[in-house]
């Protein structure tokens, strides 16, 4: 990141009655980049998103967007777009009236509108009720309306979360598309990896209000830096282990796996080890010894879930490899060491 | 984080309004001669005629529940449950009582029934007698009134009770064997449990503030309010404070029992599957029957209202010993109309009832957006000030305000306004800020408070959020309560008799003038218009 950060949290914390939801938050957004926080719930995420929209005072820190300090303003005066979780589209204005109402009143205002609607492929509906629309339609208007005014920023709330699923993945590549046409800076709130994978230039992985990590996509998969985002982020299986070398870990009685170590461990101290499935390998000989308890079909390839002296291992394999209830040895090809507290 | 304190203000504001009258009541009701003392405490206790004036007000509330249900529930499962011929129409008329204001009830109760009435002097034509059958008087003639305007109220809680009990839940008592009498007791009757129980603490509470019927008819028989009344004429101040001071007791003490006894909120009832259907009366006699019943009880129901109207058009000094008016006329209305200090009374009632609901809006919806959206630390001492007045009886609300505002001393948050235009407004905002409430606050609740957020971050100031997406969503809930409001307060009778001047007489006090003066056709046609103001503003205030 070598441009000048447009979007800067500084050290940002907030606290309700009973509990810290934000502490000593900083994180940068380059001007036109789109940045996920992911985080399981109660993780801070949202009370994030609504520091930055202004619908909530920090306690302490800064909120900067392009180099302007804008921790003071009201919400009305930041010229931040939000699209909601519930989209909280206006039930008594039609569509067309709720996408201008953020906009200027002004000549160009019903151009405007009919431009926005365009973006969202929805050109035409402006007399539409809100309540005789989709939820894909609706979440699509609750985009254009944000970007109405023109923002500076927007800021999305789990925005395919109250989608189907079958809907969900054709959205994600229209609102992806939508984003990249308007060239705005982002930020956008989601507890699925997968959303915060495809839409996000960068993620940053929130826990207990802390920010954990942040990095591109597969900084998050292949370079975790803590225990919690390397089990977080992707399918993975946490045993215990002990540190036998600087990049070798020993499971079990003679069995040693290659280990990524992020922070500095002492050779000889207890480490978490996390493996993910396809990482795992079934082998003849060495290895783990374990049972084949379940199998779940991916299509040609699948997961078997393995029962053995360490724990449950998953292993994703060729589907026909082997059968449910099979005695099997299985193996990891790489993995990641973590110190056993942190 | 900057907090503008504007939660404190409101609560502040709305303390001194409901709560620091009352308190100051109390407080003067241990005083006598500018000192701490006990004498009119003493003269309360040892006089009889106090303790009958309680006991009256006390058991004359309870036989109105209990009337008023006996009335209003079967009625209610008669037209939501059977169907017959009429039945819509005489659905909607069954809740005509409603319209009529409590003094306007009671006069066409006395035109209707009273000794000279019509129904009596049809009897005495009939018969032969040589004078009515009987005297509308006393606890008898009250109770009467009370039934005929409460009853409504058990009328609409059940049939709104009633249409959210699901059919599955008749079905399955059906089901596992139950029949149609055990299925109504042991299944829909504690399903309804809870609109039956807030109905009979609504009837209790009006009948216990109930001061029209009492004062018309009472005669002899005592209740606190026209006690009250008749203590502060007499210029025992000392005693009035006393008395008020006890009826306020007595309706927060039973405020709270009430509660208790129906504890809790009952139980939730999921409404997924349809409303039971009407059962469609098939034989001809259970139909002529029903039909029957409804029609001789709509005709009941609505001989006050025709009597009024009937009564409306008699020209002065025509009707005396006949049996039925001999003329008829709208000269009575035209005298409403054209003489200025006939009409003084419409106007002054039409602008205060509109100030006072004007006002008692706006502090219903600022306490909203701090109870409902700001989720400020005041919110339940908020909306126990704003339900507060609902539990004091009117004459003690009047009595506390000409108390407060009858001494100037701004330092203890008190103004000379009694004697001025602005004491009526006021006491009928106060008295009026329940009603609102009741409405606003729920509509409140509702508001998904991410529009005011989204509205705030599509660039729109306070007032333009209020004015484009809160007012808008609220409307059917401003104008519910509003209208029922501005209807209550056209119609107020015992708050005024304490606070008016000759100024700013309301109707009410106009009609009891003219039936002083026997000019019964004046009394009547005031009556008729109050009867349309308040059908209106029901009628706007229903509409969805």
């Amino acid at each position: 990141m070598t441009d000048q950060p447009f979007l800067e949290l500084r050290e940002v914390s907030k606290r309700f009655p009973g509990h810290v939801a934000v502490q000593d938050l900083s994180l940068a957004v380059p001007r036109g980049q789109l940045l996920a926080l992911l985080g399981p719930s109660g993780s801070g995420k949202t009370t994030t998103l609504r520091l930055l929209a202004g619908f909530e005072r920090p306690d302490h820190g800064a909120v900067i967007v392009g180099g302007v300090d804008v921790t003071a303003l009201p919400a009305a005066a930041r010229r931040i777009g939000m699209v909601f979780q519930h989209y909280a589209l206006f039930p008594h204005l039609t569509v067309g009236e709720n996408v201008a109402f953020g906009i200027p009143r002004g000549p160009g205002r019903s151009e405007r509108v009919r431009e926005l609607l365009g973006l969202v492929d929805l050109a035409g509906y402006e007399q539409r009720r809100i309540d005789a629309l989709s939820g894909g339609q609706q979440q699509r208007v609750a985009l254009a309306r944000a970007l109405g005014p023109d923002p500076r920023l927007l800021l999305l709330d789990e925005p395919l979360s109250n989608l189907d699923p079958t809907l969900r993945e054709r959205t994600r590549r229209e609102l992806r598309a939508a984003l990249e046409a308007v060239g705005i800076t982002t930020v956008l709130v989601t507890h699925e990896q997968d959303e915060a994978f495809a839409l996000g230039d960068v993620v940053a992985v929130l826990r207990d209000g802390r920010l954990e990590q942040i990095g591109s996509a597969p900084d998050l998969y292949e370079r975790p830096v803590t225990h919690f985002v390397a089990s977080f982020v992707g399918r993975a299986a946490t045993v215990p282990g002990v540190l036998v070398g600087e990049d070798r870990v020993r499971v079990a009685e003679g069995v040693d796996w290659p280990v990524r170590v992020p922070k500095a461990v002492a050779r000889g101290s207890a480490v978490r080890v996390v493996v993910r499935p396809e990482a795992m390998r079934l082998v003849g000989e060495g290895g783990i010894r374990g049972a084949v308890r379940a199998r779940r079909y991916l299509g040609g390839r699948a997961l078997f879930s393995v029962d053995t002296a360490v724990g449950t291992l998953e292993v994703e394999a060729a589907a026909d490899a082997v059968t449910v209830g099979t005695e099997v040895r299985v193996t990891a090809l790489r993995a990641h060491a973590f110190p056993s507290e942190e | 984080m900057r907090r503008r304190p504007l939660g404190l203000v409101l609560a502040i504001g709305l303390a001194w309004l409901v709560a620091y009258p009352l308190l100051l009541v109390a407080v003067d009701a241990f005083r006598a001669d500018g000192a701490w003392s006990l004498a009119n405490v003493r003269g309360f206790l040892g006089d009889p005629r106090e303790w009958e004036a309680l006991w009256g007000s006390l058991w004359i509330s309870f036989a109105s529940v209990v009337l008023a249900a006996a009335l209003g529930i079967p009625l209610a499962f008669i037209f939501e449950r059977f169907d017959f011929p009429g039945r819509r129409l005489l659905g909607g008329l069954v809740a005509l009582p409603a319209v009529l204001p409590p003094l306007v009830g009671v006069i066409a109760f006395l035109f209707l029934y009273g000794e000279s009435g019509i129904i009596p002097r049809l009897i005495v034509a009939g018969l032969g007698l040589r004078e009515s059958p009987w005297r509308l008087r006393g606890a008898g003639a009250i109770l009467l009134v009370h039934a005929y305007s409460m009853y409504v109220y058990f009328y609409l809680f059940t049939r709104a009770g009633l249409a959210r009990v699901d059919a599955s839940m008749t079905e399955a008592a059906a089901s596992l064997g139950a029949g149609r009498w055990r299925t109504l007791r042991s299944v829909v009757l504690p399903l309804v449990r809870p609109q039956i129980a807030a109905a009979a603490l609504l009837t209790f509470m009006t009948a216990l503030g109930s001061f029209s019927a009492p004062y018309i008819f009472g005669g002899g028989f005592r209740v606190m309010p026209t006690q009250i009344l008749a203590t502060k004429l007499n210029g025992d101040l000392g005693l009035a404070m006393v008395e008020t001071t006890a009826l306020a007791a007595l309706a927060l003490a039973a405020l709270a029992l009430l509660r208790r006894t129906q504890g809790g909120a009952g139980v939730a009832i999921t409404a997924k599957g349809a409303a039971p259907g009407v059962r469609v009366l098939r034989s001809p006699l259970g139909r002529a029957g029903a039909a029957a019943l409804g029609w001789g009880f709509a005709i009941l129901l609505l001989l006050p209202h025709a009597t009024l109207v009937l009564v409306s058009l008699v020209p002065l000094g025509t009707w005396t010993t006949e049996l039925f008016p001999t003329a008829y006329s709208l000269g009575n209305f035209a005298t409403l109309a054209r003489e200025p200090e006939r009409l003084r009374p419409l106007v002054n009632s039409l602008w205060m009832a509109g100030v006072a609901t004007a006002g008692a809006l706006a502090l219903a919806v600022w306490a909203g957006r701090e109870v409902a959206q700001r989720r400020v630390r005041l919110a339940r001492q908020l909306e126990v000030l704003v339900h507060l007045p609902w539990a004091v009886p009117g004459t003690v609300l009047a009595i506390a305000l000409a108390t407060t505002f009858s001494a100037r001393a701004p330092w203890a948050g008190r103004w000379l306004l009694v004697g001025t235009v602005l004491i009526l407004p006021l006491a009928y905002l106060i008295r009026n800020l329940p009603v609102v409430a009741g409405t606003v606050l729920p509509g409140f609740g509702q508001l998904d408070p991410s529009l005011d957020e989204a509205a705030a971050s599509l660039g729109a100031g306070r007032w333009r959020t209020l004015l484009r997406v809160t007012f808008p969503l609220l409307r059917p809930a401003l104008l519910a309560g509003g209208a029922l409001a501005f209807a209550t307060a056209v119609g107020d009778f015992v708050t005024s008799i304490v606070l008016y001047t000759y100024d700013t007489r309301p109707i009410s006090i106009e009609i009891l003038g003219a039936l002083r003066e026997f000019d019964i056709g004046i009394a009547a046609a005031y009556g008729v218009v109050l009867m349309l103001v308040s059908a209106t503003a029901m009628a706007v205030g229903t509409r969805r």
